[in-house]
């Protein structure tokens, strides 16, 4: 079986001699258009007139359209069509488009569309959360509240109260191959490469945009340099716009987004505000919490619903609520609008629990570790940790999430405990203390955060998935499936789940660029589903394959299709051993189908978003990570030292990919809480659009001592091969390494640190300034 | 106009010199069709296109958005695409990074071998900072560097070990210092451009023509370190790299700040005159002369001035510089034990300086008997710290009388709120630098770069 050995990505060897195409790759036709927008200077003001002469003269542009030059729907919203390609009369960010450059060359286009001259009647711009508040400018007309228990009364009723603030920022994706699409005129429509995780979505824009059927756009994309949500609806307008030129002026159309564009252009994670109030008793454990969550979405809705939702959902993490209150506000303000991004809500949910609980315990004096364990959720029954004693009688009760789902896999308490002895976090916490007591000016800090996250799109139609899988007479194998590459593994994991079917060598089997007209209706590969879903959707094709075989080559052999097997790339029948070639041949010449679709929709899930109410997700994915930190005292700057990740990827599909995805993820997290600082001016201007202002953990970033390990269970669910979903969940341990600076910021004195995020060097040195009194 | 010729993947390639301007990147992907070296970010600042270059000083690895084709005259460029041996034999590199999962999305490994093979052909294994200038998202570098560990001293492919035939005259790119000096003379409205790490962004965002151009990449006589007496003369031209090695011994802490300028793509290309004559208040190399006293000399066809490099900067982007003079060299003491320099940036590695400190203090029986203190950052040019130095000459170095110097931060900076960091911020830290620095000379330990768990 191929499932479960660490094989390479399988564009490896592609990736290393450069020769892996992306967009920008690939040879144009002749005569091919390049794109770029006309892009709005001010956040928030009606166009009184526009003066595109300059533009249209520039050299090498072939045309210039407004919004008034486009036939059909002027949309590439994913949701509530309120994002017009081209702004209509009204702008309403810095960076909108505005007009449409279509130029003989990148950079003359690029050029060019700097030339307008746009006359704007101000209006007031809502920049802020609280802006955002004062105005009531919000998606969904009001709060959505979800809740469990008595919250107010559980809390009045409490020994402690602890109220507290915390804001964190948003972060920009910064995938290194930015947005780019390219259309060629076709028969009766258009084709178009897009990189993107949703060519269904960029075939449903195009067509719309068009005016023709979803048939008439075929939609490809073999890979994307990076996707981590950016990907997910960002590359509508790209598309879109290069389909127009292609189907209005006959023309290959190629547009890319320079860096600065992309990051001007783009949303990005949404940053929140979470206030909380948590009544506690004297050993920590929650008895009532009330949390506000404060999501800033941009001036669109894009996916702003969903991913304020999943901020929810995720607001209970590993710990066990009976008392619960949850509410949630949109907010609209005139910025990029905010979108999809790993986690996709998850892990503001998560850090807002996460930071009650580094709270809780400096309030009591507790060690934070154990104040996580004892709110933490039961374990589930068979998942009982090396010791049992550790987890206290909590095993038979059964414990349901603030929205009303039973947790029935939780693992934690043995996951955790494995984790701190791996760690050796006891001895080291009592190490770090007598370590700071000696260090006047530098403090190391160190904290263990759990993982819970829930897997499956929260809108369950989504659950679904297709594929096309095609066994050739010589044996060798074709296969498509609706996910896409975005340097996650998918297509190696899923070529392992159909060289497993059939037994034979994965490099037997050749996936090829996802495209619409192969298998249609896909969802985003998204909310960690890849392989869950298309994983099980080929192995449904393959298997209906291999039994059609079975039966053809059984009833050649006066045997049953039952005792055919398939083993070590031979197939056996009636004591006849043939190669896997030789079977297809054979099956070919008796005229047995040899191609297959398969589907997959995902059991069990229920969801009803206005009650708050079902179970939204097929299983949780868990993990834990202890991360050490050292802060400066005098500028705040700051660095890990030692991280420890404990993952539980179910069986794994592929432990090489699995550990990558959660070594990638957790820098990346980390980064989203340490040195990546969105910063707008006060007209709304983002300053921070290019590497040189925008800072992605860099090599050095890394954890020095860096130990990844996976937790050896399999999921109790009928996933693929009993394996879990690993895209999202690992982002979240980059919360270990907040809470590690908050706990060596704490050690500088006597007060709460109340540390923000993100943790750049001068937030560091406000929350020392906190912890030790001075104002 | 010669052509501009250089060696491509070990073959000769001649190409037209009419558009200077014109970066390796484009000509790579949209000329030549050699799509394997990527544009991220188009300022130097991700590493996606990096690409080695070979001429006399040896091997670099350089961002290929930022570097003009008459930058590559008489040299040989390796891509990606010549990295593999002959008969398609991965590179030791390239197997490496299969093998050890080193790749996820691909995006950026091209530029990520690129690199580790220019620091496998010249034995390098500071694999943080050789890489410090390649961004990547995906695998959090974990098994980047596991590869790199595993290549570490392995033999070089012959295949890769470039040697560029002399080319003839560069375009655009006078032959020594004396013939610039004339040319710009006459031309003093041009642009003269050294490493591009700069000015290349003027093309590559700003979107400027450069009507008249100079390149100095052939002014060798500007790239010279001589020992002059009391210090070494450091030739305009000289990149940051090559003075990074230079001082290395005889000034450490120098050496230190260097390691953290930007990325070894760009130091390999931005020379120490670029990054003075530039103008920037937040450049890291003025704060750290100016500490040291250095000399600035400047060259106006055969009229020659120097002057303290301090006074060369006049007020935000204007400098004390004629038309048509330029930068020639720069002297700094040969040793300057006393110097300290810190550099406070969002991200340790290729970041620009919130607030550069360097501080030169001389004490002798527990007493400053000199002190000169330079800052970046901290106003609208590279700027001494004057109140403060004068708060701590003559006194006793204890914390008192740092504690007492402090408040003159204030009376010699109102520094800015930008994206880097706030005004508040940028005076309280300017002000701890000298905190640290007292702390560091009683042996407290005060950097986090130096903790290990």
């Amino acid at each position: 079986m191929s499932v479960a050995k660490p094989i390479p990505h399988d564009s490896a060897e592609l990736h290393v001699t450069g020769t892996a195409r992306y967009i920008d790759d690939v040879a144009l036709p002749a005569n091919t258009a390049h794109l770029a927008f006309g892009l709005s200077t001010v956040a928030h003001a009606d166009i009184v007139s526009m003066d595109l002469s300059a533009v249209k003269a520039a050299p090498g542009v072939i045309a210039v359209w407004t919004a008034d030059d486009l036939p059909f729907a002027n949309d590439v919203s994913p949701s509530a069509h309120d994002e017009p390609l081209l702004a209509t009369g009204t702008v309403h960010y810095v960076g909108q488009p505005i007009f449409l450059v279509i130029a003989e060359s990148h950079l003359q286009a690029r050029k060019a569309a700097r030339m307008g001259r746009i006359e704007y009647r101000e209006k007031p711009a809502i920049l802020t959360v609280d802006q955002a508040l004062a105005a009531n400018s919000r998606f969904e007309g009001g709060p959505v509240v979800w809740s469990k228990g008595d919250a107010a009364s559980a809390i009045a009723a409490a020994p402690r109260v602890i109220v507290g603030r915390f804001t964190m920022g948003g972060q920009e994706h910064f995938y290194l191959e930015g947005q780019a699409a390219l259309a060629v005129p076709a028969e009766g429509g258009v084709v178009v490469q897009s990189s993107t995780q949703h060519p269904t979505e960029i075939q449903h824009k195009v067509a719309e945009a068009i005016g023709l059927p979803m048939h008439a756009v075929r939609v490809e994309c073999r890979r994307m340099g990076g996707g981590f949500g950016g990907k997910e609806s960002q590359g509508n307008a790209l598309a879109v716009s290069c389909a127009l030129v292609a189907r209005l002026l006959g023309r290959p159309a190629k547009m890319r987004y320079d860096r600065d564009d992309d990051m001007t252009i783009t949303g990005k994670r949404h940053d929140f505000r979470i206030e909380y109030r948590v009544g506690v008793d004297a050993e920590g454990r929650i008895e009532g919490i009330e949390f506000l969550q404060l999501a800033r979405c941009g001036w669109s809705m894009d996916l702003s619903l969903p991913v304020a939702d999943r901020a929810m959902l995720h607001a209970d993490n590993a710990y066990n609520l009976d008392h619960v209150r949850i509410e949630s506000h949109r907010l609209k303000t005139n910025t990029q609008s905010a979108t999809a991004y790993r986690g996709f809500g998850g892990p503001q949910g998560m850090i807002g629990i996460e930071r009650v609980m580094d709270h809780i315990a400096h309030d009591l004096g507790l060690d934070p570790t154990e104040v996580r364990k004892r709110n933490f959720y039961a374990e589930a029954p068979g998942a009982l940790p090396p010791d049992p004693r550790s987890i206290s009688a909590k095993v038979k009760e059964v414990q349901t999430t603030p929205y009303h789902m039973e947790v029935e896999d939780f693992i934690l308490n043995g996951l955790v405990a494995r984790l701190e002895a791996d760690a050796g976090l006891a001895a080291r916490r009592t190490e770090i203390a007598d370590w700071n007591r000696q260090s006047p000016i530098l403090k190391r800090g160190i904290a263990l955060t759990p993982v819970k996250f829930g897997i499956s799109f929260t809108l369950t139609h989504l659950n679904q998935a297709g594929a096309l899988v095609h066994v050739y007479q010589d044996g060798s194998i074709h296969l498509n499936h609706g996910g896409t590459e975005m340097g996650q593994g998918l297509f190696r994991k899923v070529s392992q789940v159909a060289a497993s079917a059939f037994s034979v060598d994965v490099g037997r089997v050749m996936i090829t660029a996802t495209d619409t007209g192969k298998v249609p209706n896909t969802s985003a590969t998204a909310a960690s589903s890849g392989s869950d879903l298309n994983g099980m959707a080929v192995k449904d094709a393959c298997d209906r394959i291999r039994d059609r075989m079975a039966d053809y080559l059984a009833a050649q052999h006066q045997s049953k299709a039952g005792e055919v097997r398939f083993e070590d790339g031979k197939v056996i029948v009636g004591g006849e051993e043939m190669t896997f070639a030789e079977a297809a041949s054979r099956c070919y010449m008796g005229r047995v189908s040899l191609s297959q679709t398969g589907f997959y929709a995902t059991p069990k899930i229920t969801w009803d978003r206005k009650a708050g109410r079902g179970r939204p997700f097929y299983y949780f994915s868990y993990g834990a990570s202890v991360t050490e930190t050292v802060i400066d005292t005098l500028t705040g700057e700051n660095r890990i030292l030692r991280t420890d990740i404990l993952h539980d990827a179910g069986a794994s599909l592929n432990p090489a990919l699995d550990i990558g995805q959660v070594e990638g993820a957790y820098v990346q997290g980390a980064g989203w809480l340490t040195t990546e600082e969105l910063v707008w001016d006060d007209k709304g201007r983002l300053r921070t659009h290019a590497p040189s202002t925008y800072k992605i953990p860099a090599c050095s970033d890394r954890p020095r001592v860096f130990n990844v390990a996976l937790w050896d269970g399999a999921n109790r669910e009928d996933t693929i091969y009993r394996s879990k979903a690993v895209g999202e969940p690992p982002f979240m341990h980059g919360i270990s390494a907040f809470m590690a600076l908050s706990q060596a910021c704490a050690a500088c004195g006597p007060n709460y640190p109340d540390l923000q995020a993100p943790a750049t060097a001068e937030a560091v040195l406000a929350a020392v300034k906190r912890a030790r009194g001075a104002a | 106009m010669n052509d501009i010729a250089f060696l491509l993947n070990g073959t000769p390639v001649r190409v037209s010199a009419d558009n200077p301007t014109r970066t390796l990147l484009d000509w790579l992907r949209e000329g030549r069709g050699l799509t394997g070296t990527k544009e991220g970010c188009n300022e130097g600042d991700c590493g996606a296109c990096t690409v080695m270059v070979t001429d006399d000083a040896g091997t670099r690895a350089l961002n290929a958005c930022i570097l003009f084709l008459p930058q590559l005259h008489g040299k040989a460029v390796r891509t990606v695409e010549g990295l593999t041996g002959p008969k398609g034999e991965l590179h030791p590199v390239q197997k490496a990074m299969v093998d050890k999962h080193g790749s996820q999305c691909g995006f950026c490994t091209p530029g990520f071998v690129m690199s580790m093979a220019a620091a496998q052909a010249n034995g390098a294994t500071d694999h943080d900072d050789y890489l410090a200038g390649n961004l990547c998202r995906c695998t959090g570098y974990a098994p980047i560097i596991r590869a790199a560990e595993a290549v570490a001293g392995t033999p070089v492919p012959t295949w890769v070990q470039d040697s560029p035939a002399s080319a003839g005259p560069a375009p655009f790119a006078p032959a020594s210092s004396d013939e610039l000096a004339a040319w710009y003379a006459a031309h003093p409205d041009a642009t003269l451009i050294a490493g591009a790490t700069d000015v290349g962004l003027w093309v590559t965002k700003e979107l400027r023509d450069l009507p008249e151009v100079a390149f100095l990449h052939a002014c060798v006589d500007l790239q010279r370190i001589a020992t002059v007496p009391g210090g070494l003369r450091i030739g305009a031209g000289v990149t940051i790299a090559a003075l990074r090695k230079a001082v290395q011994s005889s000034h450490p802490t120098l050496a230190e700040l260097l390691r953290r300028f930007a990325s070894e793509q760009v130091r390999g290309a931005a020379t120490i005159g670029g990054n003075i004559a530039n103008g920037s208040p937040i450049g890291d190399t003025p704060p750290a002369l100016i500490a040291m006293d250095a000399t600035l000399h400047l060259r106006r066809g055969d009229t020659r001035r120097e002057m303290p490099l301090e006074a060369f900067f006049l007020d935000y982007r204007k400098q004390d510089r004629a038309k048509g003079e330029f930068v020639e060299a720069v002297t700094i003491p040969d040793a300057a034990p006393d110097l300290a320099c810190y550099k406070l940036s969002k991200r340790f590695d290729q970041d620009i300086s919130a607030v550069c400190g360097c501080f030169n203090i001389t004490r002798e029986g527990g007493r400053v008997t000199a002190a000169r203190i330079a800052f970046g950052g901290m106003a609208g040019t590279p700027k001494r710290a004057a109140s403060v130095e004068a708060a701590l000459v003559g006194r006793d170095w204890t914390l008192a009388t740092i504690e007492a110097a402090l408040p003159a931060f204030a009376r010699d900076f109102t520094p800015m709120t930008d994206m880097r960091a706030s005004a508040s911020y940028r005076l309280e830290t300017a002000q701890n630098m000298l905190v640290r620095h007292f702390h560091e000379s009683a042996g407290t330990p005060a950097s986090v770069l130096e903790v290990q768990a």
